[in-house]
């Protein structure tokens, strides 16, 4: 086996650690999870000289090895356990050359666990501009380690950076600080209670329960009874270790770094003038959201029609193409109409995604968090659930991952109880299409119709995880202490590169995981669909062709007597082929058909039928199989090449002979999906985040049974 | 009474006297926000709250209840 080292990538939020990422491994790289939790975890590989490989991992960005949230506990319970398979053989330290004496905090942290640590000063190109001057020689001498002067933006640096990892064995691994001078006394009995083991690993060990509480400690099991310190005791000493660690960084950065702050630019100054303005600040935000949501419906139309329509002609041609039977209708009429239902997302996914990758790299995210902390406290949130609540316009899972940051726990539950309410991508075509086929596409003003009516649906559905969260604020009796602290990184134009890799990545996932749950159920809906339980559907094409017949000669018999009569010819307008009607007539008495009609009571009352019954119910796995689902019960026996859209307009209504999908049903059915809690992978996120089924289930209850009791209310009213 | 980083007015600079440290969060102390060195607000939200600042070079968001906590003395 060639021989592979394990360098593990870690440094501060926003020093540009995941540039330097891509740009050491490339494309070659992976996203999954830590197990059992959901920490992203980001790992690739990178060929160094000599055919040597090396597995790169990037950390969770941090400011210290104190970690305050799951993603930092991440990297200390790495770095402290020397038996995991991901133990780094080098660690690279990635800083901000305009900050170095905050990040320099962490690199004394992991330089002082004795693992060998290379320093990489990222940003380097910004030197110039801010005035800054290093020397790099002293600099190396006294953190005895190598350094790495490197700009991931203009690529340069990087082959450095890479030779310094291959030569890691001549690294020192003195530590930088003797953190035990902050309590002697202390740390003696340490020693003496576990002669064994590295003094700082200890004392980190025992300071974690104090931040965080979940570190385990199988083999130090001991420790828990040398907690001999109180709890604001041993935070009175960890603020006296950082002093004594700055007091190291600031006497090496004093012999090091110059900063000619005269004739340093400063670009931020400037744009937070206007971005952070009392009132600027907020046009702009509102300005950028409306600009997002309008992008957003246009130009994802385009590519959305043309994969509606080619996937109707791939369906018509497997069709035609491949012999008769089974097997081909299933896919064409399961798998393919199934498919084209998730498929057809991709534009818009990757466009929300764009959007909020660029507002994360750009640094403005956090100033949107700073203007909006005091209007979010009033209903219980943070500044930071705008984060989780903008990013909920996508997808409600990385949103809710997303509240993590939010330090205190009330805040964080509420964020996580009503994200799920914000307009998430996978209702966008259950919206799209009903709204295209109730809502006139007309102008009103200056304004489309159809599009102010979706973004009403967007405001309605922030409204309600605003007014929701006041409720619960009310409700909920949490008493948490509520700390707030966000950096407000430097203002970055967003890297290509980054950013299309998020927003693949991202998309991707998306489809995948969605596409399985998708494809399992169109095929299970198929066979439901295309089977039945009794002689009704074996016989149907001799049951409706008789029935055909007698009504046909009817007709005839009536031409003569209905051409006198004005408005005589209904019957014949009615423009059902024989076949249709065959098909129609199977899909009734097929088991589906029964399942339908089972649950139509409970749901005509909204005004629907035992259609669109079958898609609310596969629909609660996950929203988006509404419009695939009806895109395979129509398509079920459908002789004619047609798009899902045209499929939904030619539906009527058998009673009352009105388009299935009229104003009141399709207000209705927005309204119900605007409320309902159909997402089986948000609910077990949930789950996981809060660490109990209480909550999901009270989400599940509380959010279907609104939207059903809005969707009642609403067609009553206007039917 | 003690003046404390809420009691700054936008643009004024101050030396860090104390911090509570049960009251302010370690994550804080760890972007610099310690005794002796120099806090400049930089920005207030409406209300005053929360403040925008710099300190040791970091660039923060803190509420201004943390804000009361982080006692200064602003040169005369």
């Amino acid at each position: 086996m060639a021989k592979q080292l394990n360098v593990a990538l870690i440094g501060n939020p926003n020093t540009g650690k995941t540039s330097v990422f891509n740009q050491l491994t490339g494309l070659n790289q992976q996203v999954g999870n830590y197990p059992g939790i959901t920490v992203e975890k980001k790992e690739g590989i990178c060929k160094l000289e000599r055919g040597v490989k090396a597995h790169i991992l990037d950390l969770p960005g941090t400011y210290s090895l104190n970690a305050s949230s799951l993603d930092e506990n991440v990297v200390i319970e790495l770095l402290l356990n020397k038996n995991d398979k991901d133990f780094p053989d080098v660690a690279v330290v990635v800083s901000d050359v305009e900050n170095l004496k905050r990040n320099l905090l962490l690199f004394t942290q992991i330089k002082d666990l004795g693992i060998p640590t290379i320093l990489a000063i990222n940003m380097a190109d910004r030197m110039k501009r801010k005035a800054i001057s290093l020397d790099i020689e002293a600099m190396e001498q006294r953190l005895e380690t190598r350094i790495a002067l490197i700009s991931s933006r203009k690529n340069q640096g990087i082959d450095t950076l890479k030779k310094l990892i291959t030569e890691y064995k001549h690294l020192p691994t003195a530590p930088c600080v003797n953190a035990s001078v902050i309590a002697p006394e202390y740390f003696d009995r340490l020693r003496k209670a576990f002669p064994n083991q590295d003094l700082y690993k200890l004392w980190l060990v025992i300071t974690q329960d104090v931040n965080f509480g979940k570190v385990e400690r199988k083999q130090m099991d001991t420790l828990a009874t040398f907690k001999t310190e109180s709890e604001s005791n041993l935070k009175r000493l960890q603020q006296k270790e950082t002093i004594i660690r700055y007091k190291f960084i600031n006497e090496v950065l004093r012999d090091t770094q110059t900063i000619d702050v005269a004739n340093a630019k400063d670009l931020r100054t400037r744009l937070d003038r206007v971005l952070t303005h009392k009132v600027w600040g907020y046009v702009i935000f509102f300005a950028i959201l409306m600009l997002i949501f309008q992008v957003i419906y246009d130009w994802s139309s385009y590519p959305m029609d043309f994969i509606d329509e080619s996937f109707a002609s791939l369906s018509q041609w497997v069709k035609n193409t491949l012999p008769e039977g089974a097997l081909t209708n299933l896919l064409a009429e399961g798998i393919i109409a199934g498919l084209g239902g998730i498929v057809i997302f991709i534009p818009q996914i990757a466009f929300l995604f764009l959007f909020i990758s660029v507002l994360e790299e750009s640094g403005y995210m956090s100033r949107v968090v700073f203007l909006m902390d005091r209007v979010m406290r009033r209903f219980g949130l943070s500044g930071k659930s705008v984060v989780p609540l903008v990013s909920g316009t996508a997808c409600a899972i990385p949103a809710i991952m997303a509240t993590r940051n939010i330090e205190s726990w009330k805040e964080r539950l509420i964020t996580i109880l009503v994200t799920p309410f914000t307009t998430c991508s996978a209702r966008l075509p259950v919206y799209l299409i009903i709204i295209s086929l109730v809502i006139p596409d007309e102008k009103f003003l200056f304004f489309n119709l159809q599009g102010l009516t979706l973004m009403l649906l967007y405001l309605i559905g922030f409204g309600t995880a605003i007014g929701s969260a006041w409720i619960l604020n009310k409700i909920l009796k949490i008493k948490s202490k509520s700390f707030f602290v966000i950096e407000m990184p430097n203002y970055k134009l967003p890297l290509f590169k980054n950013v299309a890799i998020n927003v693949i990545e991202k998309t991707r996932s998306f489809v995948v995981d969605a596409g399985k749950i998708i494809l399992a159920i169109s095929i299970v809906l198929w066979v439901l669909a295309s089977f039945g339980p009794n002689e009704k559907f074996s016989n149907a094409e001799a049951i409706v062709t008789e029935q055909y017949n007698v009504e046909q000669a009817r007709i005839a018999n009536d031409s003569a007597f209905a051409k006198t009569i004005p408005g005589g010819a209904d019957v014949a307008n009615i423009p059902m082929t024989l076949e249709e009607r065959v098909a129609s007539y199977k899909l009734e008495h097929s088991f589906i058909g029964y399942m339908g009609k089972f649950i139509e009571p409970a749901v005509r009352p909204l005004g629907y039928d035992w259609k669109i019954g079958i898609a609310l119910i596969t629909s609660f796995a996950a929203r988006e199989v509404f419009v695939g689902t009806l895109a395979t019960i129509y398509s079920v026996g459908d002789a004619e090449e047609e798009t899902i859209k045209n499929r939904m307009a030619g539906e009527v209504n058998p009673v009352l002979g009105t388009p299935q999908f009229n104003f009141a049903s399709g207000i209705s059915l927005l309204l119900f999906y605007a409320f309902a809690m159909q997402c089986m992978s948000t609910l077990a996120i949930v789950k996981r985040e809060t660490n109990s089924w209480k909550w999901p289930m009270l989400q599940l209850g509380v959010m279907s049974g609104f939207a059903y009791v809005v969707a009642l209310i609403a067609y009553q009213i206007l039917k | 009474m003690k003046k404390t980083v809420a009691h700054l007015k936008k643009g004024e600079k101050a030396i860090i006297l104390d911090v509570a440290t049960d009251e302010v969060p370690l994550k804080l102390l760890e972007m610099g926000c310690l005794p002796g060195n120099e806090v400049h607000l930089l920005q207030l939200a409406p209300f005053a709250d929360p403040m925008y600042i710099n300190v040791n070079g970091s660039h923060l968001a803190i509420r201004k209840e943390t804000a009361l906590h982080i006692i200064v003395e602003t040169p005369t």
